[in-house]
């Protein structure tokens, strides 16, 4: 082999400068047609995770919002109504630290946490490989909490039932028309920290407007996890879920 | 939509098809994206050189195919084109529609350069 350029060329003799990345042997160019989804490999693996998942008879759900709307807080507050009643399994994401995992530690569930480190959303290789260990025998109902971020997510398929796409009284009640992709997607939309509204100048009746005119039919859940209003609705429609 | 990340999955793929191939080089890449998919074209051509650095990919050609977003009504079964960012029928207003068109993030083909 040429030392130089690497070639594999016989008697191939350099005796004078020469650019790289000339060709030696003759090449042919080919067009191949794919018609293949960019995320093929994260969508192929979402696929084998449902079919885990739905041969197991668990609903999964992709847990999405803004960060600090209250996925854990309201995690923690659903945990506790069904420890005892649903057998749970939580996954959730962060950049760092496992500290969201830690808050949803002894209540009954198994918890586990991804740190995905540069990546701004979860995908389905990364909560595959921890599916076995989250939903042992007789869990019905997996959370999987997402990272922080009302962008990336969306278009990130883990294998999941629904999304449930969150959203508190302290972002703007516009969010949905401005983050159109996942509010399109998410069939369910928990709306957080009502027990802020009276604080907030934020308009109820618009965010409701909003989100319909962005996905009709969605199924709103209006809910303080903090003073307890609205939970008992969340929590029984969860119950019902599983049933 | 985080482009790197796309862009990342992009050049996986292309390495893929190289070995399978058997391709010296991937010169250049054909997407179909759709106005509806959250990947912005123009983003996506700026993260690709990025993920392409130090791979069979590297210096390839990233042709975007913008698709336009269609709908059909299954009210009144017109096929429209909406208004972003909402998805209703530009005829009857309504919004029982279908999304025929939009959503798509394809790799239609890629170049190879193989020897003979």
């Amino acid at each position: 082999m040429c030392k130089d350029c690497g070639c594999e060329t016989a008697g191939h003799v350099h005796d004078h400068e020469h650019p790289h990345g000339h060709a030696h042997a003759p090449a042919e160019r080919r067009t191949i047609a794919l018609e293949r989804k960019v995320l093929s490999q994260n969508d192929a693996r979402a696929e084998a995770n449902r079919v885990w998942l739905k041969t197991k008879g668990v609903v999964a759900i992709n847990l999405i919002s803004s960060p600090g709307s209250g996925k854990t807080y309201l995690l923690e507050r659903t945990l506790e109504r069904l420890n005892g009643r649903v057998p749970c399994g939580v996954i959730t994401g962060d950049q760092y630290t496992d500290h969201d995992a830690r808050r949803l530690q002894g209540k009954g569930a198994v918890v586990r946490q991804i740190e995905t480190l540069s990546s701004c959303h979860l995908d389905a290789e990364r909560v595959g490989q921890l599916l076995p260990e989250v939903v042992g025998e007789g869990v019905k109902l997996l959370f999987i909490e997402n990272v922080g971020n009302l962008v990336c997510p969306s278009a990130f398929d883990l294998g999941e039932s629904f999304k449930v796409a969150l959203l508190s009284t302290t972002e703007g009640e516009d969010k949905p028309v401005k983050y159109p992709a996942l509010f399109s997607l998410a069939p369910v939309v928990v709306l957080t920290k009502m027990d802020l509204m009276p604080h907030v100048d934020w308009n109820l009746g618009k965010c409701r407007e909003y989100l319909r005119r962005i996905h009709p039919g969605v199924f709103i859940f209006e809910l303080s996890a903090k003073t307890g209003a609205g939970m008992e609705a969340w929590i029984e429609y969860l119950e019902k879920l599983v049933e | 939509m985080h482009e790197l990340s796309i862009a990342m999955s992009l050049v996986e793929q292309m390495e893929k098809v190289a070995r399978d191939q058997k391709a010296r080089t991937v010169p250049r890449i054909t997407l179909t994206v759709g106005v509806l998919s959250g990947v912005d074209p123009e983003a996506l051509k700026g993260a690709f050189p990025l993920a392409a650095e130090d791979t069979i990919a590297a210096g390839a050609e990233l042709v975007v195919e913008l698709v336009e977003a269609r709908v059909r009504c299954r009210d009144c079964g017109t096929l429209s084109k909406p208004e972003a960012p909402f998805l209703y029928c530009a005829d009857c207003r309504g919004f029982n529609v279908e999304v025929e068109a939009g959503r798509e993030l394809y790799i239609k083909s890629m170049d190879i350069d193989v020897e003979v």
